[in-house]
């Protein structure tokens, strides 16, 4: 039964559809492996067996009749912040105690509409607020890759828990949310693929909101094409959304596989980053040579405003957040710790029901936005973001198909590392390459591309035209295929 | 934000007395309309009044994780057709942003409003002041300043439990239009003026339906006073406002505190404040120190709103006749200044009189409308909606009278019944012979009896020709009223002075 969890989406798909094995059991494998597993990982926080089995058995009548959408029978994770109707959806924090919304977030609507089946709620850093997913009010997930001396890594964040169950081979593909990195930086610590796609592709109805600009659902798999499988699914035009685009959905596995020759790829000398680790700037040189050898075209190009991308990404997401979590107040769902007033009330609630980082950011937000410092702060990171949004536009102006950088800077570090607990700005530097793409608006994809000097995966990262992810599949599957995958040894 | 400019003239009539010298009201207004629409502005719930409470709530209005607000086109369409309304500039691009405050009864912990782009921008609004005792009307320019949507709050109940506060959310994110006005408002009759024109502007268009009992339309009133013509001064902002009676109350208490504290040599806070309608006065709720740091900013889950000419066009081609217009054109048929004020000031006024007026003498109708109908409803508490008389009714009386089947005064008492008893008039006249006599025949012998009784009296009436009217009232007493007046006048000179 255990070699079950080891069929890739697209693999299961085939033997589901060939009747070859039942969703049933499929699904039974996951769960037996996931209960299992979760003691060590800490990956899901809510199991939901019952469902999960029922949803199965509804498959299996599917398949049984030659029928069935494109995940049909296919066990999933998803990631907590996502809405699940009469399930456990607290964006891992103790202020959304007990909540169970009785709606269902559009993504996961989309994949259900498809036939996947829920095995459970994934651990996330609280409301996305994290790189290592060790803000959670369910405690750290451990990444399923060790350090050589069996150190407990992170599986990175927010949706650690999403990286780390596909990793661990205790779901078959999860979802993910990615605000300034959340889909790719942790699915480079944990050798998966993970896409955030363009900002407006999936709709962000009935997902718990961290930044509303900045936010995007996306996949996280095992492989290049389970990623295309599953963004086809999460991704459709939703008029509950404003800033959901309203464009069809291409068929993007039928990217993978397709040649980059003359395929034009940008590589921006701002993202050599001084101090960066030797062995980053080598995977990032094994991905030029990758792709060039594939036949694409390796052009240098200039992203002058990258440096100012994190800096600006600390005022935008964390102004939106204080507003948006501005509805946890204790007084309608949730937490509520009793006051002597209505203010003593939501000082109670509030202190009590959030967690450090989230506090802080709070903090941070209001103050941005506050009178006498808007303009200072909030109006000139919005001007930053025009800026580095033109820097990408002129990139692909130029006729740049699509942009490589390293993922991360470095590889997944230990749960609890001090020095990134005791500096947050630290802990902030894992998003350096990602944020410039959630200010952009754009799609970028993170495909694990070699290990490091310590046997710990690495990741590149693509970064596209604005709904051209098609583009990233295709480009991703060639580094993929010259790579190869990378699977943790089974410990926990 | 915008700067302050003084367009008005001073005008001593307008003058509150003190001590040593007058003083001068600066008055602007920003009045909260609730949009006419079936649901609200972010949510497809609907925005009927006086339902259950929460029942009017979607997953939207409370604010539950992960929702996001769809703009309401129809509310977008109604802003745009209030602000053509009142010849205001209509923005193509607009921004939504939130204001952020925790208060229970704000679900998302932010309302959103329209800070920086607002819908519509700058227009006017021309308001008639009076009548004077002549009957005229002092005709005076109200700038707005501005007009934007936003979203209402629920409702907080603090006396629903010993301990707790219940919360309604049926109003929370019902869609209301901002309209602010400049400070151009002088005067307690001109604030009352310029709400009761913008209303009926309103009501014209559709577009609110103005029921301040109800909640859709109430107003922030600010105040300050200064020495006539001299520099603005410091303003209190009185908060919402729910009637134009007590707008007018909460001024002149207002402006009385503000000239007493200056003329005892103080100063003015700017502060905001609550009028007490039972104490009939205003009370400090928070100064501009405890003024709340709102954080506005573009709301991030709306994109903004861009609309081109078409729309804008399309929809002014859709506009109705407006009050100045129709008071135009009922002054060009022949009412007067003072009738077509009266008749246009609400809409319902102006519907009925048109109901009547068709096919009739305008003239004959706005008396008949102003001063039999509107006073007896007036008198009798009742606004036209509940008129006992319908138009066609009152139409039936008037050609009673054109048909000279009945005398005006007749006509009073025919009034009457059709108000206590309902019915047709032509009918009741027929049924109870208040018809008057046109026989000539008729009237004849009453004169000639009177006359043969009477002969001092003709000898008068040579001698003083005013008298003829006593000779008249003794017909009409003979006939029992139902004489026409005019026949016994022209009989009576006939067989007196030959």
């Amino acid at each position: 039964m255990t070699d079950l969890t080891a069929l890739t989406i697209s693999q299961a798909r085939k033997k589901l559809r060939a009747k070859e094995i039942t969703s049933t059991e499929l699904t039974s494998a996951y769960l037996e492996a996931a209960n299992a597993a979760n003691g060590s990982l800490n990956a899901y926080v809510a199991m939901t067996d019952d469902l999960a089995l029922e949803q199965a058995k509804t498959s299996d009548a599917k398949l049984a009749q030659g029928e069935g959408g494109d995940l049909e029978g296919i066990p999933l994770g998803i990631k907590d912040l996502f809405a699940t109707k009469g399930v456990h959806t607290q964006a891992c924090s103790h202020i959304l105690d007990g909540f169970e919304p009785r709606y269902e977030s559009t993504v996961t609507r989309n994949l259900f509409d498809d036939g996947a089946v829920m095995i459970g709620k994934l651990n996330m850093d609280e409301f996305a607020m994290g790189s290592s997913n060790e803000t959670s009010y369910y405690g750290a997930v451990t990444n399923p890759w060790r350090g050589g001396d069996g150190t407990k890594l992170v599986p990175g964040g927010s949706s650690g828990g999403s990286a780390s169950a596909v990793a661990a081979h205790i779901c078959a593909g999860a979802t993910a949310t990615d605000t300034g990195g959340s889909i790719r930086q942790p699915a480079a610590f944990t050798g998966t693929v993970g896409i955030k796609p363009t900002y407006g592709r999936c709709s962000r109805w009935g997902t718990v909101a961290f930044a509303s600009s900045l936010d995007q659902a996306g996949p996280i798999t095992r492989d290049v094409r389970d990623a295309a499988i599953m963004l086809k699914s999460m991704a459709a035009p939703d008029a509950k959304d404003t800033t959901c685009a309203d464009l069809p959905v291409p068929d993007y596995e039928a990217s993978i596989g397709k040649s980059v020759k003359g395929m034009k790829i940008g590589i921006p000398k701002e993202y050599r980053l001084e101090g960066m680790p030797e062995e980053i700037e080598q995977l990032w040189q094994k991905g030029i040579a990758m792709l060039k050898d594939a036949g694409a075209e390796i052009v240098d190009i200039s992203l002058p405003h990258t440096k100012y991308a994190l800096p600006a990404y600390y005022i935008v997401a964390p102004a939106e957040a204080s507003s948006n979590l501005a509805r946890y107040d204790g007084v309608k769902y949730g937490l509520r710790v009793d006051g002597n007033s209505i203010d003593e009330m939501y000082e109670n609630t509030r202190a009590a029901g959030f967690g450090e980082e989230v506090k802080r950011r709070i903090m941070i937000g209001t103050y941005v936005l506050s009178a006498g410092f808007y303009d200072a702060y909030y109006i000139r990171a919005q001007k930053v973001r025009t800026l580095i949004k033109q820097d990408f536009e002129t990139a692909f102006a130029q006729g740049v198909d699509t942009i490589l950088t390293p993922a991360t800077p470095s590889a997944a570090f230990a749960i609890g590392d001090k020095e990134m607990a005791s500096d947050p700005v630290k802990m902030y530097l894992n998003d350096v390459f990602t944020v410039t793409v959630n200010m952009a608006g754009l799609p970028g994809i993170s495909v694990p591309a070699g290990l490091s000097d310590a046997g710990l995966p690495l990741g590149l990262q693509l970064i596209g035209r604005p709904f051209e992810e098609g583009t990233l599949f295709q480009a991703a599957s060639v580094i993929e295929k010259a790579a190869g995958t990378f699977t943790p040894e089974k410990w926990w | 934000m915008t700067e302050l400019v003084d367009v008005r003239t001073p005008n001593p009539k307008n003058f509150f007395p003190g001590e040593d010298h007058d003083w001068e009201l600066v008055i602007g207004l920003e009045v909260h309309a609730q949009v006419t629409s079936n649901a609200k502005l972010f949510s497809g719930a609907s925005t009927a009044f006086g339902s259950e409470q929460n029942s009017n709530v979607s997953l939207v209005d409370a604010a539950m994780p992960g929702m996001l607000p769809v703009i309401n086109e129809e509310c977008v369409r109604q802003a745009v057709k209030t602000g053509l309304g009142m010849s205001a500039v209509i923005n193509k691009r607009s921004v939504f942003d939130r204001k952020n405050y925790f208060y229970p009864d704000l679900p998302q912990g932010y309302q959103i409003s329209q800070l920086y782009h607002p819908i519509v921008g700058e227009g006017t609004i021309t308001v008639q002041v009076g009548p004077d005792k002549a009957g005229k009307f002092e005709t005076v320019e109200i700038g707005v300043e501005r007009l934007h949507l936003e979203q209402d709050a629920g409702k907080s109940m603090h006396d629903q439990h010993p301990t707790m506060s219940f919360v309604d959310l049926n109003r929370s994110g019902v869609a209301l239009m901002e309209i602010v006005s400049k400070p151009d408002i002088r005067s307690i009759d001109e604030a009352k003026a310029y709400v009761t024109k913008l209303r009926s502007i309103l009501r014209y268009l559709g577009t609110c339906d103005g029921n301040m009992d109800q909640g859709s339309m109430r107003a922030d009133v600010n105040v300050s006073v200064r020495k006539p013509g001299g520099d603005f001064g410091t303003r209190c902002e009185i908060k919402n406002v729910n009637s134009i009676r007590f707008m007018g109350q909460a001024i002149e208490y207002e402006a009385k505190r503000q000239i007493d504290i200056l003329e005892e040599g103080g100063s003015i806070d700017q502060e905001t404040r609550l009028f007490d309608p039972v104490k009939v006065e205003t009370r400090s709720m928070r100064s501009k120190e405890e003024a709340h740091d709102y954080r506005y900013f573009p709301d991030p889950d709306l994109l903004p709103l861009e609309f081109d000419d078409a729309y804008i066009e399309e929809i002014r081609a859709s506009l109705p006749e407006l009050p100045d217009q129709k008071r135009a054109r009922f002054m060009e048929e022949g009412l007067s200044e003072y009738d077509a004020s009266i008749l246009v000031s609400d809409k319902s006024y102006a519907d009925y009189f048109e109901k009547v007026a068709e096919g009739r003498d305008s003239k004959t109708t706005a008396n008949w409308v102003i001063n039999d109908l509107l006073g007896a409803l007036n008198k009798a508490g009742k606004d036209l909606d509940n008129s006992p008389i319908s138009p066609h009714q009152l139409g039936g009386i008037i050609d009673l009278i054109k048909a000279d089947t009945i005398s005006g005064k007749i006509a009073k008492d025919l009034f009457e019944i059709v108000w206590n008893e309902g019915g047709d008039p032509a009918k009741i006249v027929e049924d109870r012979g208040m018809a008057q006599v046109t026989d000539t025949g008729a009237i004849e012998a009453a004169i000639d009896e009177i006359i043969a009784a009477n002969p001092d009296k003709v000898a008068e009436v040579r001698e003083k020709p005013k008298m003829i009217g006593w000779f008249v009232g003794q017909v009409m007493a003979a006939t029992g009223g139902k004489a026409n007046p005019k026949a016994v006048n022209e009989l009576l000179q006939k067989k007196i002075n030959g």
